[in-house]
């Protein structure tokens, strides 16, 4: 990089032949044709998706209010909501890409219609929107919303650190988005080994989007999980002890401190690979001493425990609703917290069964396969109190409980099948082959997928004030679930039949059957996406019908259901003080809950900051400038995210009131609409007649 | 939390100012927490390092290109600016006195500043004897650490010197002394990651 190099390329590498279609117009055969109109189309998509949202904002005249009331506002619950939306947004592209994928190995045999750079973009990007885009943000917006409230607290301990994370969440998948329109993405798969993601074999920008992409999500990800564990050790109501927080808070815990310790090893990985691109380093080449190994050792040392910062967060989803639906306490809370902290903790030790064949010795491999298999005991304890849970409780079969019965029957074959790749002589036979696509997908989408699904359909009402229409729900989390089994159970065979992963096209005629079911699964997966959606207009159609305003439609038992749908800014207008294991439930129980308090006091809250949005702008605009080496940009954006951070230490007027009679008079009304409201049986939970006041007595269970 | 249990040591506001004392509890918190993410993301780097040892490819190792006389008086420098950002601490605590803070703190900052022009001054020799990132995969892997641990110290100084801003705009109010008490947390963690790499990489690498 030098002075003339920038007055000479002020664009860079950008050019005419990095825009979609200009392949196709260059060169039209009929190979291109298709896979530009695909790539195209995908990319016009994106454009005009932007286009529609910047229109209606603009002509709603909603500018103003989504800058000051959304994007720089440092209440966790909005940015809960931020998280999950961008979430929602990746999850339709990538189920998009899969159905595209599924379809080309449909019709693979002996060629098919997609590039095979094409295929690669699109399970790469498939990969890593699904992980780093969909399920992490998904994760964290549940966790943001529900966790504070669980806790008794008014916000996370550094509210303007969490809108921060969230700027650089959505960047970093703005990015991915955006490498759709301007040149293309990684076709690396979604954890880029080299030596080929190395300049030697991919000098193209698409490495470079997916480096920047993880990088800036790594480091979103790394200050949120300080920022949650520091929440729930210091921030928890008077009398909430360790061992009176609700599951789903443990396992926010447990994911939290994974994210701690996992996720640096990830930043070093992108960080040595980027070195490697852009200063011509050695870490991972083939040549000059580099070592390969290293970045399968790094990545995986964050990739492991990475799947149970998914997954587990899923695991407390399911505690709560199992608990919940069934009318019951949670059987066996003290094992169901040893067993997810046994988790976390063996998820370090494991990380070599992801190459078991790059060249170990066979002693070292046993390790692992052993520390592997032994996962398995603490996830089966589990698994068995979830089902002592519902033992002689009275379950309603509402759509987040379908969603977890589905999970359990689903999720033990997923882990069967796991147990079996643990074992690395297995391993060496069925490694790279579709089977261990199917094993993963059958642990990532019931275990992780299908419990995000259950905790949106069972906290929307607290978030929205209304409850999501029962019938739509029920047809897609079933199209979910077959549309799963389709999907992936026909890989297991095609992969014990020798299919290996990743492929675009295949000769054996054989494979061509089990690959069409698996299309039709994908599209009835893609039916449960456009079901999802279907639900959610109709519910906003009749949203003021269902209604649940006094904000317990489900007889919970955690704090998060003691005030109403949705919360107020403050969360709670005096903290609640806690003196029992599901602190609602007890209090409903004694009779206690829905108190007046005897005094209100001023609250204080955090005010707006618009660090979130500026540091994710710059981040955005610099990790664009990186990928096509547009240095003054880089420079420029560099010196505004100083400035930024310096300018942010200068301020001093932070904090807000909000005034003791306010939070009177809101808590009030809302005590007054609870006296009014009719306290429904559990039999009418899903009637517009559920105002969010749940029956004692009569509903309880065995327990 | 009852304020009492959690007045915090590198205070001495008394119990007038409880909400002073319970925001450095969680802020102090964090930042521990902070610094053992940053504590792992140096361990891979070490680690990096330490496996990378032997990828000379032929050119220069360790013993060509470490200058032991430099580094010993980096290190100096460091601990030295340690001693003095102690020193900054004691009277953030006790005396209150702007002007005995800011002149420990300009002290710590010149000598964080003299460690870093004696770490350049070795690099750009190495880059004189041809030992440039990418000549190996050990010099990568020197170039990953060394000038890591380099960019958290300028980061530190920029801190600081923004810290001696925040003094003159504003004395010595809660949000500097809290920001004080974090960036002396830190300068010492960047003391003890320099005392790793005085051992792994200098004395191991010309024992």
């Amino acid at each position: 990089m030098n002075a003339a190099a920038i007055i000479e390329q002020p664009l860079g590498r950008l050019g005419m032949d990095s825009l979609p279609f200009w392949e196709m117009l260059q060169h039209p055969t009929e190979e291109n044709l298709i896979n530009g109109f695909i790539g195209g189309g995908a990319a016009c998509v994106v454009v005009i998706g932007i286009v529609v949202v910047c229109a209606l904002i603009t002509f709603f005249g909603k500018w103003r209010a989504l800058w000051s009331e959304w994007l720089t506002s440092p209440d966790h619950k909005k940015i809960g909501i931020m998280y999950v939306v961008v979430a929602l947004v990746m999850l339709a592209r990538a189920v998009i890409e899969a159905i595209l994928m599924r379809l080309q190995q449909a019709v693979g045999l002996g060629g098919g219609f997609l590039a095979p750079d094409h295929f690669a973009q699109l399970f790469s990007t498939h990969g890593t929107i699904m992980i780093f885009f969909m399920a992490m943000p998904f994760l964290i917006g549940v966790i943001n919303y529900v966790m504070p409230l669980q806790i008794g607290a008014r916000d996370v301990s550094f509210p303007v650190l969490n809108s921060i994370s969230l700027g650089l969440t959505a960047a970093a998948a703005m990015l991915v988005m955006v490498s759709l329109v301007i040149g293309q993405f990684s076709t690396g798969g979604w954890f880029g080994y080299p030596p080929y993601t190395e300049t030697a074999f991919t000098p193209d920008v698409g490495p470079d989007y997916w480096i920047w992409a993880l990088t800036l999500s790594s480091v979103g990800t790394t200050l949120t999980g300080i920022n949650f564990a520091v929440t729930i050790y210091k921030e928890r109501a008077p009398g909430m002890t360790l061992m009176r927080m609700p599951l789903f808070t443990w396992t926010a815990l447990c994911t939290s401190i994974l994210m701690i310790f996992a996720m640096p090893p990830l930043t070093v990985a992108t960080a040595q690979l980027a070195l490697d691109r852009y200063l011509g380093f050695h870490y991972f080449t083939n040549a000059l001493g580099g070592n390969m190994m290293n970045f399968m050792n790094l990545f995986w040392l964050f990739g492991h425990p990475e799947v149970y910062i998914l997954i587990l967060p899923s695991f407390g989803i399911y505690s709560e609703v199992v608990a919940t639906f069934s009318g019951k306490a949670l059987f066996g809370y003290r094992s169901l917290v040893l067993a997810t902290m046994t988790i976390a903790v063996l998820s370090f030790t494991v990380w070599v069964h992801h190459f078991f064949t790059m060249g170990q010795s066979a002693n070292i491999n046993a390790v692992f396969g052993i520390a592997s298999m032994l996962i398995g005991i603490p996830t089966g304890v589990k698994i068995y109190e979830w089902m002592a849970t519902m033992y002689r409780g009275r379950v309603r079969l509402t759509v987040p409980m379908v969603y977890a019965i589905g999970f359990i029957l689903l999720f033990v074959l997923g882990g069967i099948t796991g147990i079996i790749l643990a074992n690395p002589a297995i391993d060496y036979q069925v490694h790279n082959t579709v089977f261990l696509v199917a094993h993963f997908h059958n642990v990532a989408i019931p275990g992780v997928l299908f419990g995000l699904l259950a905790g949106y359909h069972f906290w929307f009402p607290k978030v929205f004030g209304f409850r999501l229409d029962e019938r739509w729900g029920m047809i897609s989390a079933l199209c979910w679930l077959f549309g799963f089994m389709l999907a992936f159970f026909p890989l297991y065979a095609l992969g014990l039949m020798g299919l290996p992963r990743r492929t675009v096209a295949y000769f054996n005629p054989a494979y061509q059957p089990l690959e069409i079911v698996a299309f039709l699964g994908a599209l009835l997966i893609g039916c449960a996406l456009l079901a999802l959606l279907i639900q959610g207009w109709v519910s906003i159609k009749h949203r003021n019908e269902n209604r649940v305003f006094a904000g317990d439609p489900w007889d919970g038992r955690s704090l998060e259901w003691a005030v109403s749908a949705p919360p107020p800014e403050y969360n709670f207008p005096v903290l609640p003080v806690v003196n029992d294991a599901d602190a609602f439930a007890a209090a409903k129980e004694f009779g206690v809950a829905y108190q007046q308090p005897d005094e209100f006091v001023d609250i204080k809250l955090p005010r707006n900051s618009a660090m979130g949005p500026v540091l994710g702008g710059l981040g955005f605009v610099m990790a664009f400038g990186l990928v096509w080496h547009i240095w003054w940009l880089v420079i420029v954006c560099a010196l505004g995210t100083l400035a930024a951070i310096i300018v942010r230490g200068f301020a001093r007027d932070t904090v807000q009131t909000v005034p003791a009679s306010v939070v009177k008079e809101e808590h009030g009304r809302w005590l007054d609409a609870v006296q009014h409201a009719a306290a429904i049986s559990r039999a009418a939970e899903c009637d517009p007649a559920n105002e969010g006041l749940a029956e004692q007595g009569a509903a309880g269970a065995t327990s | 939390m009852s304020y009492e249990t959690f007045r915090y040591p590198g205070l001495n506001l008394g119990r007038a100012h409880p909400e002073a004392h319970d925001a450095a509890e969680t802020l102090m918190f964090g930042f521990w927490v902070f610094m053992m993410s940053d504590a792992i993301l140096f361990g891979m780097v070490f680690g990096t390092y330490v496996i990378q040892l032997d990828a000379t490819a032929g050119g220069p190792g360790p013993r060509d290109i470490y200058d032991i006389k430099s580094v010993l008086i980096q290190t100096m420098l460091l601990l030295a600016s340690s001693f003095t950002f102690g020193m900054a601490s004691l009277s953030n605590k006790h005396k209150g006195s702007p002007p005995r803070l800011l002149a420990w703190l300009v002290v710590t900052l010149l000598l964080g500043v003299g460690f870093l022009v004696f770490e350049v001054r070795d690099f750009l020799s190495m880059f004189d004897m041809g030992a440039v990132p990418s000549r190996s995969g050990f010099l990568s892997a020197f170039f990953d650490l060394v000038p890591l641990h380099g960019l958290h110290v300028t980061c530190a100084c920029i801190w600081l010197i923004c810290l001696v801003g925040q003094i003159a705009r504003y004395g010595l109010d809660t949000d500097v002394k809290l920001s004080v008490m974090r960036l002396a947390l830190f300068w010492h963690f960047l003391d003890i990651i320099w005392i790793a790499i005085f051992s792994v990489v200098y004395l191991a690498g010309l024992a």
